[in-house]
């Protein structure tokens, strides 16, 4: 996959999501990220891409 | 399905016994009868009062003596009461059933989703009603005993079914012992657990869902709306769902869902039952006394026949397919069947057409189940999520659509829609509905439109074979004229319906003068466009300018070259 942002912009989007976890409950923690990734999903508005992120996030678990 | 400890019987609903009649073949007659239906639940009704519509004959046999009893269908959508109306009962309906159009989805306390199920003026019925299957039985019932064609034969139970090559022949057991049935076809129409299907050796094939619910009837005085609501991980049920429909006679059904780990038969105590619904009528704020009518577990299934024609046995409603109650496609799609099945059968058994005519009915209806299924699908895994995936997944989309419109679409609980026959035997000339920019297509049902007050386009059908010819100007063509009548069908004249710009004045025919231009529209028509409809409103083929040889080649192609 190709980097997209750059590094600065990276390590913002790192930052931010990073912080947006500690920010809620840990119990409410899978269900943010689920809402993160369906929102993402919209936005990024490609179901194609969807799929390719997909493969990515399940490599090296 | 349980009623309360306190009372034996229905609180609204008188369960009429219908009388014993002892049957000629018990005093020796031997007939064979031009069709037999097997159970008289709604889609067996429908399909007899079809089959009497178009001059035939049937005996249908039921092993109770009353109608249904416990949890069934309450949802009759536009469909199928454009199918009512054809059998001209829908006026009845009217009376007793609750119309509605809208519905709201609930999650925790929030209102999540607003259905809005299309609607509007052009449409004669509201998209759906809703009631009790008890009184749908009655009026078909009541219909039926009215129909000399109709011979309604009860406490006649069905104890075994085989076949030749020209006639079926059922054992019947009644109590005044058992004869046997000789008829030229068949309609097996008997339910979920359909003896005709035992008999003839076949199984349903498909899916079981884990989730289970607990349906349940209730009477409660409340001036809420006839809206369906589903709650979401309510906190009357948590982590669960809930579905909530108003039906006729205060009576409302509460549908909720069971957790995995819930012990079956604790929870259908009926202790239990009653605080569940108290709860769940607490956050509804429902505050007034309310009784209980009984109680019942459910579990969805998508489950059918792979063919759904065998020999001279055509399977209609349950007995063909079961599908989950959320998109209230089990009694809609049976009505569907029955007509699809009734006027086939009936021009087979007049001589009007091949017997393989009957061989489009198992592609179109099974088509029809599979996509309901599809969509079932979707709305069972919302509904009731199979899987941590699913559940992980649902709860994103609910909490989104709490505030943000793009995850409401993911809330909709996806309601039936008439299917289309596109990949029927009977749709035919494909290259001529590609020339269309717009309108339905080949396979499609027709759609309603209004011509004025209480007028409108389904209004004009015919018994049989139909047809919609636009005129942009001028008069019919006296070629066309002399068309119309060759497409008589046996003793079933074509009705032909002419839908023009300008006014005009026509004897033979019903004309519609389309002043606002929107049957035009609607319909993507040129000057001279057709549409010919079959029996069932769907439409066989269209010509963006009209083809008097390859109308009458389609017409033979469906009849088995019959028509001359």
């Amino acid at each position: 996959m190709k980097q997209t942002l750059s590094n600065e912009e990276l390590e913002q989007a790192y930052e931010l999501i990073a912080q947006a976890i500690d920010g809620i409950d840990a119990e409410k923690e899978t269900l943010f990220l689920s809402k993160l990734s369906l929102t993402l999903a919209n936005i990024c508005a490609d179901v194609e891409k969807i799929k390719e992120a997909i493969e990515i996030a399940k490599t090296d678990l | 399905m349980a009623r309360p400890h306190a009372r034996q019987g229905s609180l609204y609903f008188d369960y009429l016994q219908y009388p014993f009649i002892t049957a000629p073949e018990l005093k020796g007659v031997e007939r064979t009868y031009p069709v037999a239906i097997v159970g008289a639940g709604p889609v067996g009704l429908t399909a007899a009062l079809e089959l009497a519509r178009h001059g035939v004959s049937c005996v249908i046999l039921d092993d109770k003596n009353t109608v249904n009893d416990g949890s069934r269908a309450i949802c009759i959508a536009r469909h199928s009461m454009e199918i009512l109306q054809q059998l001209d009962i829908a006026e009845r309906f009217e009376e007793k059933a609750l119309p509605w159009t809208h519905g709201t989805s609930y999650y925790h306390e929030h209102p999540v989703y607003r259905l809005e199920m299309p609607h509007s003026e052009d449409q004669r019925f509201h998209p759906m009603y809703n009631l009790q299957q008890q009184y749908i039985e009655k009026f078909l019932i009541d219909k039926a005993q009215a129909e000399q064609r109709i011979d309604l034969r009860w406490q006649s139970k069905v104890v075994g079914v085989s076949q030749t090559d020209d006639a079926v022949q059922i054992k019947v057991e009644t109590p005044e012992g058992e004869y046997e049935l000789s008829a030229q076809y068949a309609l097996a129409a008997d339910g979920a657990k359909s003896v005709v299907r035992r008999e003839c050796g076949l199984k349903l094939n498909g899916d079981a869902y884990e989730g289970r619910y607990v349906i349940a009837d209730i009477r409660l005085q409340s001036d809420y709306p006839t809206e369906r609501r589903a709650f979401f991980d309510p906190p009357s049920n948590p982590g669960l769902t809930v579905l909530v429909h108003k039906q006729p006679e205060n009576i409302w059904r509460i549908d909720y869902q069971l957790s995995d780990e819930a012990d079956e038969e604790e929870a259908l105590l009926e202790e239990n039952i009653r605080a569940k619904i108290s709860s769940i009528l607490d956050m509804m704020s429902e505050r007034q006394e309310w009784e209980l009518e009984w109680w019942s577990l459910y579990k969805a299934y998508t489950l059918a026949l792979d063919d759904y024609r065998h020999g001279r046995i055509l399977f209609i409603g349950d007995a063909a397919h079961l599908v989950p109650i959320f998109g209230v496609r089990g009694l809609n799609s049976g009505f569907a069947d029955a007509m699809n099945a009734a006027w086939k059968l009936a021009y087979v058994v007049h001589g009007w057409s091949t017997d393989e005519l009957l061989n489009s009915y198992s592609p179109e209806r099974r088509g029809a189940t599979l996509d309901v299924f599809k969509n079932a699908e979707k709305s069972t895994k919302f509904m009731t999520p199979p899987s941590r995936g699913y559940q992980r997944m649902r709860d994103a989309a609910l909490s989104l659509a709490i505030s943000h419109d793009f995850s409401r679409p993911l809330v909709n609980p996806r309601q039936s829609q008439p299917y289309t026959y596109a990949d029927s035997p009977l749709s035919d000339l494909m290259q001529r509905d590609s020339e269309f920019s717009g309108g339905p297509p080949a396979g499609a049902p027709l759609v309603n439109r209004k011509i004025r007050s209480a007028n409108y386009l389904l209004d004009y059908l015919g018994l049989g074979f139909s047809g919609l010819l636009f005129l942009e100007q001028g008069e019919l063509a006296a070629e066309l004229r002399t068309l119309f009548d060759t497409l008589q069908v046996g003793n079933e004249s074509f009705t032909p319906i002419l839908i023009t710009k300008e006014p005009a004045k026509e004897d033979k025919m019903a004309v519609i003068h389309d002043h606002s231009g929107k049957f035009f529209l609607d319909y993507a028509a040129q000057h001279q466009s057709f549409y010919l409809l079959r029996p069932d409103r769907h439409i066989c083929a269209r010509w963006l300018e009209i083809d008097s040889d390859e109308v009458k080649r389609v017409l033979a192609h469906i009849l088995g070259s019959k028509l001359i």
